[in-house]
């Protein structure tokens, strides 16, 4: 399907244009910190199409969408734990007494940590088997998306110094993402759905 | 016209001593046979073979000066080597002013000229975590400080950096730290003889993205403090406010001395990246020294201060 391809196509090429880059030696002096920043934004907006995917079907009722769901999902939990392990591994090579300094002093690392740590089980239980066997605790569960991607956008904002156009543009995105969910918005946006309690249709 | 080039290895620091920066001789006999062949300011000025001493290798050219922090153009750090090309920095004019006897704008070459230009190879650490080591080639800002006749009530010296949104693409509506870019140094730090004023590179006139015409260099401090591109020197008597300790008090503050025992809330200071492009990510992980290596020199500055307090 052309949707997959494209989301599959979009989601490898910040990868493909890291290892071209460092093969080639245009990832500037520190190739390192290029490739933790690509793949920290790519993980983020990995994470708000996810989020973007639900007000976009109701508003165009466009329910194909809801199928693409999964593997942006996926593709934000790939970026952000290349994210990590770019930064563990290379930069930190993995030294647990310099990592957990970080996440202990570092408000943004701490924020970024815990963001990453709740996209773990829900990367995990993505599978049709997971859906099946957790049933409706599956759906509770997955709502731990709405404070990964919260923490997400904080860690980016704490991280930036000067220019924090980006990291507010990532904030008013998932603000607006949010309220298309909330209760005041829902029955403008499930028009011939039924609204939670029942009252308007 | 008589240049003398001199030489002061600054690595390792126990070696240097204000005293040590004079001249090997034989450096000098070498040195000035090149004399005419290069021009420099408008000064003929030879270049020297620049000093180096064990694995403290000055980084290239290639690499000194395609990685800078230099907002005004642009955030990344090739940025500015992609667009200072806009910065025009003939003619350049230096304001002194403040509490001094001999306050003034000064043509850039009339505020050069009297003093005797060196090269000098600095440890240059930045407060992101990473390093270089740079043959710098400048004159000791003691020099302009005496030739000011500063007042005794003056005990700082603040730093402006050029402000021009027609020369500096960072301009309009984007929030920013604020511009333009100030520094300072209480008085002491600047007449230490490490303090130097910079205006050339391996020799050669300083890039625009490192800084110039004329750029400070105080190497026993994060990078931010050695302010590029100066228009202006005020002497005054309380301490100056300065950018980034302004920006984020909490996170910058007006000594930032090189300083592992410092934590800082973005990077760990403990260690730092030393750029070194033999390397598989350009870079070697090293301990960082307190005070960047120059604590033999200038520690005493700082006898009874606690530097956690005044970080």
């Amino acid at each position: 399907m052309v949707l997959k391809g494209a989301i599959w196509a979009v989601g490898l090429a910040p990868v493909a244009y890291l290892i071209v880059g460092f093969v080639r030696g245009s990832l500037g002096l520190l190739p390192v910190d290029t490739i933790i920043l690509v793949e920290g934004r790519w993980a983020l907006v990995f994470l708000l199409a996810t989020l973007a995917v639900t007000p976009i079907r109701r508003l165009t009722r466009w329910n194909r969408l809801a199928r693409a769901r999964r593997l942006l999902g996926l593709f934000a939990f790939f970026h952000a734990s290349v994210h990590f392990l770019a930064y563990a591994g290379i930069d930190k090579l993995f030294g647990l007494v310099a990592i957990l300094e970080d996440v202990r002093d570092r408000r943004y690392i701490t924020a970024g940590m815990a963001a990453l740590l709740l996209l773990v089980p829900l990367a995990g239980t993505s599978t049709r088997g997971w859906i099946r066997r957790l049933g409706k605790r599956w759906l509770k569960l997955h709502r731990l998306v709405y404070p990964a991607a919260a923490l997400g956008v904080l860690h980016f904002y704490w991280k930036v110094r000067a220019d924090t156009f980006w990291p507010l543009l990532a904030a008013l995105t998932l603000a607006v993402l949010l309220a298309a969910r909330s209760p005041a918005m829902a029955p403008r946006l499930r028009r011939g759905q039924r609204s939670p309690g029942g009252k308007a249709g | 016209m008589v240049i003398r080039v001199r030489r002061s290895s600054q690595v390792p620091s126990s070696e240097i001593t204000p005293e040590s920066t004079y001249l090997d001789r034989r450096k000098f006999l070498g040195a000035t046979a090149g004399i005419g062949a290069a021009t420099f300011l408008g000064r003929g000025v030879a270049a020297e073979e620049t000093p180096t001493h064990g694995d403290e290798e000055p980084n290239s050219w290639e690499e000194i000066t395609t990685h800078n922090n230099f907002y005004e153009f642009g955030l990344g750090k090739e940025d500015p080597s992609r667009n200072a090309h806009t910065l025009v920095t003939e003619p350049w004019t230096v304001r002194v002013d403040g509490l001094c006897a001999k306050p003034g704008d000064y043509a850039l070459e009339d505020f050069i000229r009297p003093s005797t230009l060196e090269d000098r190879v600095y440890r240059l650490r930045c407060v992101e975590g990473w390093s270089m080591v740079i043959p710098w080639r400048g004159f000791p800002l003691a020099d302009v400080i005496r030739r000011a006749e500063v007042e005794p009530r003056a005990r700082y010296v603040a730093f402006e950096t050029l402000w021009d949104p027609d020369q500096m693409p960072e301009r309009g509506w984007k929030p920013r730290i604020g511009w333009p870019y100030r520094e300072g140094l209480r008085l002491d730090e600047a007449l230490h003889p490490l303090s130097f004023l910079v205006v050339g590179l391996y020799g050669k006139t300083l890039p625009n993205q490192n800084g110039a015409p004329l750029r400070l260099v105080v190497p026993w401090k994060y990078g931010f403090k050695s302010i590029k591109s100066i228009v202006r020197m005020s002497f005054v008597r309380d301490q100056p406010r300065t950018t980034w300790s302004s920006d984020s008090p909490r996170e910058y503050g007006f000594y930032s001395n090189v300083n592992p025992e410092v934590r800082h809330p973005r990077w760990s200071q403990a260690t730092e990246k030393r750029i070194d492009g033999g390397r598989l990510f350009g870079y070697r992980r090293i301990d960082t020294q307190f005070l960047n290596g120059y604590a033999d020199e200038v520690a005493h500055l700082y006898e009874g201060m606690d530097l956690r307090k005044h970080f």
